[in-house]
């Protein structure tokens, strides 16, 4: 470690890093712009200036940027120098000469970077007296909002979009003064991860556009440390909320899972949570079929009623919390209690969570991911299943350049340096897949094979690994780039809904797991707590189609559309005439619409739990605000529906802890659960952690339209966190962490102040706790492949998956539904031009006794004698992957225009609106 | 068809056969197809004139980058135009040798004579007028390139001689 | 005096082609080298003959070269020559001159600098006005693939090269080395960080020397001739002849090659034959637009490196702008600076918005808008954007020499418009 010398301060600081780094390691406050913990050093914006001297003896010394200059021994530097701090204010007055200052109607004032570092300097008096520059903004989709004005031109935007997301429709244009960050014509921003602009820019010019419509300041949204529900990779999320309405998502920093970074679906997929097909009452269905608005008690009455004496059955949920689950199951007994999967998802999910409990392989954090330096991806569009992974994925190919980079002595912050030296030089990354995917533009190489051949495929891999002669030459070829990998990464799933493909992942990862080598083994999931739900289950799950056959007097179903998973037959067949149906969810759906009761679950904003993540990780989200109307999370309601059944050992529980605490007493696979976040009677310093920010404003005036009395906060008589200002959000434990902001650093910049060192862990560890640690004996089996025979004329149907529009409840957001589109058939270039049509055309597809006629998708490439079919959407939801499918052309489709659901919308006035009414 | 074929068949209506065959000669020798971006817009400007955002984006495809980045390419340098410009483009420099000999006045006869200021064409579209920097002839200044032609000793007479005069009207 | 780098060139000015080149002793210099001088003994030559880089920053040419890697200890692949035939530097037309006049000079220049350095492709950095010297460098490169100058097996070596010509785009910024690579890449030409130096990682990430077209032309005769000749050339303390221009309202403008060291007096009075009737020198840019203003006082001094430095500008290009009694300072300053703006790639806050506040605060005063507070924010400019190390690269460290000179030498001018409301020379 080497010793530098700061204004005479003697520092020990880290070998490598960069004097920026230093400095901010030891808390002192050198503003900056270009650099990014995450994207290194440039040198662009000049604004992280030191004075360097010589030795002792100079007194002069000369400006240094110090995200460009990396520490040695016995360096010597001023922060405070008067040269060093006039450089550093007359960089922010040339920044400032055409920013417009209007602050007052930006949506970034009170979390500027920009605000702050001026401050920092000094800043006060514009000298400039000529006229400012302007810019025309572009119209950027329904997500984000463009505002060039604002502008200081600090690269991160396109080094950000560009470089770090593999997006290719944002940039820089033009030069000098006249610099401009947009796209080559108006339109959609196309990547998948635009979101984190509106954290990566310093000021306004990318804003988050939803929000705009329903605004509030920073200082006045009261948050909470949550975690994304959009999919099973489990990002940290940070939503805030007022006046009843959840307001925006903010990355919230997970040093092992999401870093500073969300993709879209997780920032602006919470929508749901505002939605007027929001439940608000319970309900009980009357004999004309409408539902009658109870309240919770007689709800609670009604339940108890129903279940008294009979058979009852329940169906959990992979999208609900740990500990719903576990309740549900105490409640009707294990072996009347299905985990909520369908068969297919059921086993898959079983063989999941074997495998993960028994790999030979490294089961990888994301963080760990990014170390990866070869990849194959196996039958999965990450980006569309696991974003936040492909994302992950995008840096682990840059290690090749890492690696160049070290031979020459290059730091690996030295980012445009380490560019131009590699160029296009990637770590190699293979994808088998049936289709495109959205990481084949950094793929050494992309094979198209149908979901039974790539699981043969892996089996010829695993041979010819084992040196057995193939005659697969490409398989011989991806065995070989593995093998040479130091660090080799198989990243599969159960999106194809293949068992096989699975297996033949772990089988490759496990035979690159040598004596001394190892091999990492990721797979997507799913749900956001498919493997809690799998953990729960164990080996005993009850298949879905068994509870069908069961015929259960009452049916309990909690957070689950069962509409997703059983065909029509069978909903009639299990919601039908003998069985009486109580409902627990959030949204209208065609389950809650079948039921005899319906309560109203509270969202995971509104509520407490666990999930599971894809890793094993468990992870604890806590209340942004409190469910109105009548509202209850999940757990709660069913606490007090086993109370009013008096049930033996459930009706002793009466906190979100002691539910923690029964869970993992019964399960020992939850051995863990109660440390994924500290319990309620944690204090820091004998104080709550407070959802709201010391400024929090207009707390007695903001409810004042709808009564004048000033209601009392509400106490939070489950977790450490108050919905209060008071309190301390400081060093607690990093699943504690509802916002960031320290003095002076009133952006998402303050991270900084909260992490241990610049792009380490929080000072207060990292969230989560690992509940899966495998046994490492081993989990190969062996294989037993089929292949589907195919008629002439017939495709096998292969789920395509999308980042919007897949996942159940996002799409329930206007944006989201907006950019989901309409449901589509995915065709390769050959196909469509045999059947005559093209983008946009419709195509009749037929499998079964299913008929569907469907937007046209074309595709770069698809393996032979397949079809994509758009998964999770309405009009595709009864199609089954891998089954067989006739395709026509629909020569009376009409071409359908874009749903402008979103962008065409009003803008509701927050301050008036009261709430969704009760929709029963 | 193969994917070459697919993207030449698809912007063959944009570019030429023959600006397609500058261009591959150009990516005989260079690593990556991005590589000829500036290459790629001078030839179809040479043709052209300019560059209109239909021809950026068969480029684009053609080199197998985004129509943004080569917009970005495009936008940084002063002799790609992105608009229309007229049959030839006045470059006047004004840079320090000509300004110290006089080119602020020559410049206010041109753009008198021909009605423009820099970054108009003339009604007539027979010119386009730029400022350029040193055009590196200063000991023959003031100077400026008209089309392909450097003129150099600039001086009224030479202007009118070349354009005519404000009185008969503007430009041939 | 003996011409060396314009030995070929006549006040016709017709190029020389291939046969005329060869006839007045051209490729000598190439075919000694290819006949029996290895890398190591060029790079000897060179590195003793004391030849600094003509393209203004003077950096030891040998010094330089000896900075690429050899074979074995980088990872095996291309290297790259590139010739920076760019020039922009207001005030500047000397490179001009050698290529439309001379291509084969700088031809086999390009490829013995090549062979030295172990490149293997090469390229000509041209600006895209240059129409006429375009031509006659294409056609030189064709005669020289046609008589096995250039391509595989240059004279029967065994050595093998490729030259192209590449028009740029316009960008003065182009000019700076890395930048020039970022352009040649098919990029926004903005400079790059250094370290890494091109001499290790330049284009496409690979080894690449870039040197000046005056620089290159000097080679063929140091490789024939020696690098005790070329430190003879001398008469101050610099090795060699170099192109020296004027410009300005002097009788004689033009470009004229001189030995290295010889007075600002001789080539302002003798070779430019003085100031104009009605004409007093009141200051002069000695190299080009960037570099700081010498006065009357420094008529005497010698064209070297060191010593126009301890004056306080830098010899640059070698291209001196005359700057007389009748015209405005500041204007002058003003249209340098708006030259800069202009031509900042963008890339950094001091140059890319720094600039134009130079340029307003300048364009008030000259127009009679400025306040005595002005002054204190144009020195507080200077300091802020003029010292190397404060910007990205060194364009705008450039820039502010002339301000920051004139601010010295010509203050009172400055005062004067200011007071009076107007500029004093309109
Ligand atoms: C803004 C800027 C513009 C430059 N323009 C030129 C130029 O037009 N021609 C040139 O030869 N060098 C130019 N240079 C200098 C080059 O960066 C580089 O130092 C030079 O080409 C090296 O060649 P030499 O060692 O032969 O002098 C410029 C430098 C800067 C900072
Ligand atoms: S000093 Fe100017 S030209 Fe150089 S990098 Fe900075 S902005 Fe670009
Ligand atoms: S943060 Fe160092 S130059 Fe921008």
């Amino acid at each position: 470690m080497p010793t530098i010398f700061i204004d005479g301060q003697e520092l020990q600081v880290n070998d490598g890093e960069n004097i920026l780094e230093a400095c901010l390691n030891a808390g002192m406050d050198l503003p900056y712009f270009c650099w990014h913990p995450a994207m290194g050093s440039i040198g662009s914006c000049r604004q992280c200036a030191l004075v360097q001297y010589q030795n002792e003896d100079d007194t002069r010394g000369r400006i240094i940027m110090g995200c460009m200059t990396p520490v040695t021994e016995g360096a010597r530097f001023s922060l405070n120098a008067e040269n060093a701090t006039e450089f550093r204010e007359a960089v922010v007055e040339s920044l400032m000469l055409n920013h417009p200052h209007d602050c007052p109607v930006c949506a970034e004032g009170g979390e500027c970077h920009l605000q702050d570092m001026t401050v920092m300097v000094g800043h006060r008096d514009r000298r400039y007296t000529g006229k400012k520059n302007t810019y025309r903004n572009q119209y950027l989709g329904p997500l984000i909002h463009h505002e060039m004005n604002r502008c200081i031109t600090c690269y991160r935007c396109e080094r950000y979009y560009k470089d770090y997301a593999g997006g290719t429709d944002l940039g820089a244009q033009a030069s000098h003064d006249h610099l401009y960050f947009g796209r080559h014509e108006e339109g959609l921003l196309e990547s998948e991860f635009s979101g984190n602009l509106v954290e990566v820019c310093p000021t306004g010019v990318f804003t988050d556009k939803p929000f705009l419509k329903q605004y509030s300041r920073k200082w006045d949204l009261q948050s909470a440390p949550s975690i994304c529900t959009g999919c099973a990779v489990g990002c940290n999320i940070a939503p805030g909320e007022r006046y009843g309405n959840l307001k925006r998502v903010h990355n919230r920093y997970n040093h092992d899972v999401n870093g500073y970074f969300l993709c879209d679906r997780g920032r602006f997929g919470s929508g749901y949570v505002n939605s007027e097909a929001r439940l608000d009452y319970a309900g009980i269905k009357k004999s004309d079929g409408s539902f009658m608005a109870v309240h919770q008690q007689q709800a609670l009455d009604t339940a108890a009623n129903w279940m008294q004496g009979k058979k009852v059955a329940a169906i959990g949920s992979p999208r609900a919390s740990v500990e719903s689950n576990y309740l549900l199951r105490e409640l009707v007994g294990a072996e009347n209690f299905a985990a909520g999967f369908s068969d297919t998802e059921a086993k898959l999910m079983a063989s999941v969570s074997q495998i993960l409990q028994t790999t030979k392989a490294v089961n990888p954090s994301i963080k760990q991911i990014e170390a990866a330096d070869a990849i194959l991806v196996f039958g999965e569009d990450v980006t569309n299943t696991a974003p936040r992974v492909a994302l992950a994925l995008r840096q682990s190919v840059r290690n090749k350049s890492f690696e160049l980079a070290e031979q020459m002595g290059l730091p690996q912050w030295q980012d445009a340096a380490v560019r131009n030296l590699a160029q296009d030089q990637l770590s190699p990354m293979l994808i088998v897949s049936a289709m495109d995917t959205r990481l084949d533009d950094v793929a050494s190489q992309c094979i198209s094979l149908a979901p039974d051949q790539i699981a043969e495929f892996g089996v010829a891999i695993v041979e010819a690994m084992a040196g057995e002669p193939t005659s697969n030459t490409q398989a011989n070829e991806i065995a070989q780039i593995l093998q040479c990998a130091k660090n080799p990464l198989v990243i599969s799933g159960t999106s194809m809904q293949h068992w096989g493909i699975i297996n033949s992942a772990v089988a490759i990862a496990e035979s690159l797991c040598g004596k001394k080598s190892s091999c990492m083994l990721s797979l997507c999931v799913p749900e956001s707590n498919s493997i809690g739900s799998a953990l729960l289950a164990g080996d005993m799950s009850q298949p879905l189609s068994h509870l069908v056959e069961s015929a259960p007097e009452v049916l309990l179903v909690m957070e689950n559309d069962l509409h997703r998973r059983l065909s029509a037959q069978q909903m009639q067949q299990l919601m039908g005439e003998g069985t009486q149906v109580i409902s627990l969810d959030m949204l209208e759906n065609p389950t809650l619409g079948a039921s005899d009761m319906v309560l109203p679950a509270a969202s995971y904003a509104e509520s407490q739990g666990s999930l599971v993540n894809m890793e094993g990780r468990v992870q604890r989200y806590f209340p942004v605000f409190q469910p109105a109307n009548e509202r209850m999370p999940s757990w709660q309601w069913l606490l007090k529906i086993a109370a009013a059944t008096g049930h033996k050992s459930l009706s002793k529980l009466e906190h979100f802890d002691d539910v923690v605490a029964a869970c993992e007493k019964n399960h020992a696979q939850f051995d863990g659960l109660a440390i994924a976040a500290p319990d309620n009677s944690f204090r820091d310093r004998g104080l709550k952690i407070p959802r709201q920010t010391h400024r929090y404003s207009g707390r007695t005036a903001m409810n004042a339209g709808v009564n004048v009395h000033e209601p009392q906060q509400p106490h939070d008589t489950e977790s450490p966190l108050a919905y209060s200002m008071e309190g301390l959000n400081r060093d607690q434990p990093a699943s504690l962490t509802p916002y960031v902001w320290s003095p002076g650093w009133n952006s998402n910049q303050s991270l900084q102040k909260f992490q241990s060192e610049v792009d380490g862990p929080l000072k207060g560890g990292t969230a989560g706790q690992r509940l899966i640690i495998s046994t490492a004996k081993g989990a190969t089996k062996k294989s037993e492949n089929s292949t589907t025979d195919m008629q002439p004329h017939q495709w096998q149907l292969v789920p395509v998956y999308r980042v919007h529009g897949s996942e159940e409840l996002s799409v329930n957001t206007d944006e989201i539904a907006e950019l989901a589109g309409h449901s589509f058939v995915a065709l390769g270039e050959v196909v469509a031009e045999k059947l005559g049509v093209v983008e946009g055309d419709g195509a009749i597809v037929a499998s079964g006794d299913i008929e569907v006629s469907l937007e046209v998708k074309i595709l770069q490439r698809v393996a032979k004698n397949c079809i994509g079919f758009a998964a999770g959407y309405t009009e595709t939801m009864a199609f089954q992957a891998g089954s067989l499918a006739s395709l026509t052309k629909d020569k009376k489709w009409q071409r359908r225009e874009p749903q402008l659901i979103a962008s065409d919308k009003t803008i509701p006035d927050p301050m008036i609106s009261t709430g969704g009414s009760a929709r029963v | 068809m193969s994917k070459k074929e697919m993207i030449q068949s698809d912007i063959g209506s944009v570019l030429s056969a023959q600006e397609i065959a500058e261009i591959d000669a150009e990516l005989a020798h260079i690593p990556y197809k991005s590589g000829a971006a500036i290459d790629a817009l001078k030839i179809v400007q040479a043709k052209r004139g300019w560059v209109s955002d239909e021809c950026l984006q068969g480029i684009a495809k053609y080199l197998e980058m985004s129509a943004e980045e080569l917009e970005g390419v495009a936008t940084f340098y002063n002799l790609i135009y992105r608009r229309p410009v007229g049959e030839k483009v006045i470059l006047f420099c004004d840079s320090v040798s000509c300004w110290i000999g006089g080119c602020d006045d020559i410049k206010s006869k041109i753009s008198n004579v021909l009605g423009v200021d820099y970054g108009e064409t003339t009604a007539d579209s027979s010119y386009t007028l730029l400022p350029v920097p040193c055009l590196g002839a200063c000991d023959r200044a003031p100077v400026m390139m008209v089309g392909d032609d450097l003129v150099t000793h600039l001086d009224d007479k030479k202007i009118t001689e070349l354009f005519g005069s404000a009185a008969n009207g503007s430009a041939k | 005096m003996e011409k060396v780098l314009t030995r070929n060139i006549g006040l016709a000015q017709k190029p020389t082609d291939l046969k005329a080149y060869e006839a007045n002793g051209g490729y000598q210099g190439l075919r000694k080298a290819m006949a029996g001088m290895s890398p190591k003994d060029c790079q000897d030559v060179i590195s003793d003959s004391n030849l600094r880089g003509r393209g203004g920053a003077g950096f030891p040419t040998g010094m330089k070269w000896s900075f690429v890697p050899s074979d074995d200890k980088c990872t095996p692949g291309h290297k790259y020559l590139v010739c920076n035939a760019d020039e922009m530097e207001p005030g500047t037309f000397k490179d001009r001159l050698l290529m439309e006049c001379d291509p084969h000079q700088l031809i086999e220049g390009m490829i013995l600098a090549a062979y030295t350095i172990g490149a293997d492709i090469s390229y000509i950095f041209i600006r895209g006005e240059y129409l006429v010297a375009i031509q006659r460098l294409r056609d030189a490169v064709d005669e020289c693939y046609a008589a096995g100058l250039l391509g595989e097996n240059i004279l029967g070596s065994g050595y093998k090269l490729d030259m192209y010509v590449h028009p740029s785009a316009g960008r003065y910024i182009c000019g700076e080395e890395t930048a020039l690579i970022n352009a040649l890449e098919g990029k926004r030409a903005n400079p790059r960080a250094k370290p890494p130096f091109p001499q290790v990682s330049g284009l496409w990430g690979r080894p690449t020397i870039v040197n000046n077209v005056e620089t290159l032309c000097n080679i063929p005769h140091i490789i024939d001739r020696g690098a005790d000749w070329f430190n003879g050339l001398g008469v101050g303390e610099d090795a060699g002849t170099k192109l020296f221009g004027v410009s300005g309202r002097v009788k004689n403008p033009g470009c004229w090659e001189l030995p290295m060291g010889t007075p600002i007096r001789e080539i302002i009075e003798e070779h430019a034959g003085g100031m104009q009737d009605g004409y007093q020198l009141k200051g002069f840019l000695p190299g080009g637009g960037s570099t700081d203003f010498l006065t009357a006082d420094h008529l005497d001094l010698a064209m070297d490196y060191n010593v126009i430095g301890a004056a306080g500008s830098r010899m640059g290009t070698g291209t001196m702008i005359i700057l007389d009694d009748r015209t405005c300072p500041v204007g002058m300053v003003l249209n340098l600076i708006r030259f800069f703006a202009h031509e900042s790639c963008g890339f950094c806050t001091p140059c890319r918005d720094g600039l134009p506040w130079s340029r307003q605060v300048l364009q008030d005063i000259e127009e009679g808008r400025g306040e005595p507070e002005d002054l204190e924010t144009l020195a507080y400019q200077v300091k802020y954007i003029g010292a190397i190390g404060n910007t990205h690269c060194a364009l705008a460290p450039g820039a502010m020499e002339p301000l920051q000179s004139a601010l010295k030498y010509f203050y009172d001018d400055f005062k004067q418009h200011i007071s009076s409301g107007r500029c004093p020379y309109h």
